[in-house]
């Protein structure tokens, strides 16, 4: 960015801060996305919607590309910098305004922490679901941008699901509310819903307001090992078979226990295959029912021990265990690369076997767990950046699970976004005319293109 | 060991893989959110040197300075980055660079960390009158006088913080050999030695009333500590190697230590010296004979003092160097427990820096207070008579933030509590 343009933004915004030095920025130059750095150049932080929308006019004015930035723990890329371009770092508007126990709501800036807002709903006696592994850290900007899943995602939904309204500064600067605190809402389009995992190309959500339900009465969190890593695929195919919705249905393989087992030290068993981490939640009475038939299905599909957990300590510890795993299996190699192919549930066991036989084939180490009951796997495999020639098989390797899994009619990613990192894979889970039509939304809403161009997919 | 970013292991640097998790767990980010004061920022900053990318700077100099080393991002991180070792590096780096170099700041550093940390004998004698300060009443003329406003600003309050040192020393009060059973060293510190020695004297009651026969060399060496984390690792090596000399670990079953500050690093004795042919395998032997005294007692079983119940209501502070540097957080808990009559009360965020952080207090005041205020709330919130806490540092830091909040609440280490207990205990069985 030239220091012209720079320093009529400072003048213009002097109740503002700017980071511009070269230590300043190297730290906003990534996000978790691995092997992924563009340098940044100058960084904002905005203080109210006030502020964004003029920011936004500005460079408009000057077709000056914006990056939106939560806590850049996006897995994708998509809070990348763009080489002459502006990010506009949300994570100072960071107040919960309002706990709606009247309408069950709740209200925040876009730069909330995730965790803050499930606390706050917490302790008026209510429940804000959606829970990433990152959720101590991820803006729920962040989340509404990547439409988040979470450990619970299987019961309960995704953050869409809890997104009521939104108040988005517009590609002009100007500024509107979509959706509403009305729990049945039609007039019109749903533009609410097109924000939602728009990774910041279509606006920059300021506000939000979120749904709330009430507190499960009981829960329930069980442990379950085996001794193979298709038996534990199996199981989850089981239980959706028998019509039971668990909150969590969390798959981890050998090479994740191991390493979140270094990090927790929550007594996981390191010689399993795999293990499942269920829990339920509800009435009393059903959660028990629910927990003894799980159990029983995992028995039948060879799970050597099942084990429940005695204490809500202990589940909460687990929990906390398994939303360490991405970042416990950098434990393993110095790049971790991370994947998120969703597949249809029923084709789990199948799915799981492929990954494992194709590392294998191209000599890669490879770790595996995910959001089972979603189908939504994560295969990470574990390399290192700065050899170019394992890169290349990395990648061949990824090509083929993206392949296989969008033959079982699944899709290439189930929470994490696109962003740069998927890019090139985005046609073939799609079809060239629904791009097409993606292109055409985008251009309605951000004509210039000013708004984190590159992502998703090029102009 | 390597002193330098660009021939650290690569590896090193690369475990962090960016994800952020340690972010929520650092004050210095919590206080600023921006990135660069994060533990994920200042390892981009240490990479991206290491790369070539970016120069040894004074803003990364301050930078890394701003940062309290207090580990507990090394505590969050999934993946396993040792931070603190990274952070070590950098500060070396950075003396080596002398990005910071002015003549004040290095005649203070020469002064501190050359001059009086590495002589134990000088450095008592200065602890001496420091006493004869107080103790002649020159504190009280200084103070009643207002001198205080002709300090510069920034040092007034330290004024006010100077440690009471105390009448004797560690050898002064310990016999160099007491008690009888297995053999340890104890190590007195340098700090601890001046303004804590009664510390060390109940450490030396508690371990021999625990069956132990305890060795306390009279005069010891700083451990390096200081050194080590503020950039002079020559030094350190330097002082390891002197207290190799002067305890050898093959001639005991363990060597104890009191302050959490100093055990941290004791511990890396064995990776310091790694290079060196001459110290390497005592080196690595003392690393794995070094204990804190909380974890040591643990591991030989707690006899439970038998005095009567004494009711005293107590909260226990995590000094970052016991919790984050050495993981160790139950133990000083179940020696708190063994205390008839004792209530333990659990202190909110008691894993969070006091803002001690070694000298931080005096090269970054500002945050420190902060950090210092944050502490003295939450202790204020349990009620506690007595702050529980293992280390120098946070003990006199603590001991300021409370009597400057007009608090009656007392600073001691869990150790001493526990020696009372036992003294409580023999006076009773001592009595007819
Ligand atoms: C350890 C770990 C575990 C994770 N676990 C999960 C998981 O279980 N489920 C899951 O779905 N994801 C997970 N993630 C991915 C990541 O945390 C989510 O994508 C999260 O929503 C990103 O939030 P953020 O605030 O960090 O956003 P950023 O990374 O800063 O940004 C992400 C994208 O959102 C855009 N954006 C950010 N804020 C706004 C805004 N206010 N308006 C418009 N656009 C915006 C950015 O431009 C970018 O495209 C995990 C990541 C890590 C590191
Ligand atoms: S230090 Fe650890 S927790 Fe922090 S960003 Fe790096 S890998 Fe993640
Ligand atoms: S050592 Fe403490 S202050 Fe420094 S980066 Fe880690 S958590 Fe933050």
């Amino acid at each position: 960015m030239n220091t012209d343009l720079r320093e009529s933004l400072q003048r213009e915004f002097p109740h503002l801060e700017f980071l511009h030095e070269k230590e300043d920025l190297i730290p906003y130059s990534f996000d978790g996305t691995a092997a992924h750095y563009s340098q940044a150049e100058l960084v904002v932080f905005p203080k109210t919607t006030e502020d964004v929308s003029r920011l936004v006019r500005f460079a408009s004015d000057r077709s000056v590309p914006i990056v939106t930035r939560g806590s850049g723990s996006g897995l994708s890329g998509g809070s990348l910098p763009i080489p002459g371009g502006l990010i506009v770092c949300l994570s100072k508007m960071d107040r919960i305004l309002e706990v709606d126990t009247k309408n069950l709501c709740l209200r925040a800036e876009a730069g909330a922490i995730t965790a803050q807002i499930a606390q706050a709903a917490d302790a008026a006696g209510l429940f804000y679901p959606p829970d990433p592994g990152s959720m101590r850290i991820s803006t729920i900007g962040g989340n509404i941008a990547e439409n988040s899943g979470g450990l619970r995602g299987l019961k309960y939904g995704v953050t869409r699901d809890y997104v009521m309204g939104l108040e988005v500064v517009l590609a002009s600067g100007e500024v509107i509310f979509t959706g509403s605190k009305c729990v049945k809402d039609v007039a019109g389009y749903s533009l609410r819903d097109l924000f939602i995992g728009s990774e910041g190309t279509l606006g920059i959500v300021t506000q939000v307001v979120l749904k709330l339900i009430p507190k499960p009465q009981a829960r329930r969190t069980l442990l379950a090992i085996y001794n193979k890593m298709e038996d534990a695929a199996e199981t989850v195919s089981a239980i959706i078979a028998a019509k039971i919705i668990p909150c969590t249905l969390e798959f981890l393989d050998a090479m994740t226990i191991n390493s979140v087992e270094d990090y927790a030290k929550v007594g996981l068993p390191r010689d399993a295959a795999a293990i499942l981490l269920m829990e339920t939640d509800g009435p009393s009475g059903a959660v028990e029912d629910e927990a003894a038939k799980m159990a029983d299905l995992a028995r039948q599909h060879h799970a050597r021990e099942v084990k429940i957990a005695q204490t809500a300590e202990e589940s909460f510890q687990l929990a906390e265990a398994r939303r360490a795993a991405f970042s416990a299996l950098a434990r393993v190699a110095p790049t971790t690369i991370l994947e998120d192919a969703t597949v249809p549930r029923s084709e789990l066991a199948r799915t799981v076997k492929f990954i494992q036989e194709t590392a294998d084939r191209y000599g890669l180490k490879v770790g595996t767990f995910g959001h089972m009951g979603d189908g939504n796997l994560h295969p990470t495999f574990l390399t290192n950046e700065k050899n170019e020639e394992e890169m290349h098989r990395v990648e061949s390797a990824m090509k083929d699970i993206f392949d296989f899994a969008v033959g079982l009619g699944g899709t290439i990613t189930g929470e994490h976004g696109v962003g740069v990192a998927k890019k090139p894979f985005l046609a073939k889970a799609l079809g060239d005319l629904n791009i097409s039509v993606m292109r055409q939304v985008k251009k309605s809403f951000d004509p210039k293109g000013i708004l984190n161009p590159g992502k998703i997919f090029d102009l | 060991m390597s002193d330098s970013l660009r021939s650290l292991n690569y590896l090193d640097l690369q475990q962090c893989m960016h994800c952020g998790m340690c972010l929520p767990t650092c004050p210095t980010y919590t206080e600023t959110q921006n990135e660069r004061n994060g533990p994920r920022g200042r390892i981009s900053l240490m990479r991206a040197i290491a790369d070539g990318r970016l120069d040894v700077t004074k803003t990364f100099g301050e930078e890394m300075y701003f940062c309290l080393g207090c580990l507990a991002c090394e505590t969050a991180c999934p993946a396993g980055v040792q931070y603190g070792h990274l952070f070590e590096t950098a500060r070396a780096e950075i003396e080596h660079s002398a990005v910071l170099a002015n003549p004040k700041r290095n005649a203070i550093r020469s002064t501190l960390l050359k001059g009086l940390f590495t002589r134990p004998r000088l450095l008592r004698f200065v602890g001496r009158l420091l006493w004869l300060y107080r103790a002649s009443g020159a504190q009280a003329i200084f103070r009643g006088l207002k001198l205080n406003r002709l300090l510069p600003e920034k040092l007034r309050g330290l004024e006010a913080q100077t440690p009471v040192a105390q009448a004797k020393f560690s050898h002064e009060l310990i016999p160099p050999v007491m008690g009888q059973g297995r053999k340890v060293a104890l190590l007195t510190g340098c700090v601890q030695d001046i303004v804590l020695a009664d510390v060390n004297r109940d450490t030396a009651e508690v371990l021999a009333a625990n069956g132990c026969e305890v060795h306390t060399p009279p005069v010891q060496p700083c451990c390096g500590s200081l050194h080590a984390h503020n950039g002079e690792p020559d030094t350190a090596r330097l002082l390891a190697r002197r207290m190799l000399d002067l305890i050898n670990p093959a001639d005991y079953d363990a060597i104890i230590t009191n302050a959490a500050g100093c055990g941290s690093h004791l511990k890396t004795y064995g990776r310091l010296l790694a290079d060196d042919p001459a110290y390497r395998e005592r080196a690595e032997a003392w690393s794995a004979k070094l204990k804190d005294v909380h974890e040591w007692l643990d591991l030989i079983g707690l006899r439970k003092p038998q005095s009567p119940e004494n009711p005293c209501k107590v909260t226990y502070h995590e000094a970052c160097h016991l919790c984050h540097g050495q993981k160790i957080t139950k133990q000083p808990r179940s020696v708190l427990k063994a205390i008839p009559g004792l209530e333990l009360t659990e202190l909110g965020e008691s894993t969070w820096c006091c803002g001690s952080a070694g000298i931080y207090n005096i090269t970054q005041p500002e945050m420190s207070a902060k950090l210092l205020k944050r502490k003295v709330d939450h202790i204020g919130k349990t009620g506690a008579d007595v702050v529980a806490a293992a280390n120098p540092g946070c003990h006199l830091q603590i001991a300021n933030g409370l009597r400057e909040a007009g608090s009656d609440a007392t600073v001691a280490h869990p150790i001493s509590l526990l020696a009372q207990a036992y003294r409580t205990e023999r006076d009773r069985s001592a009595a007819p």
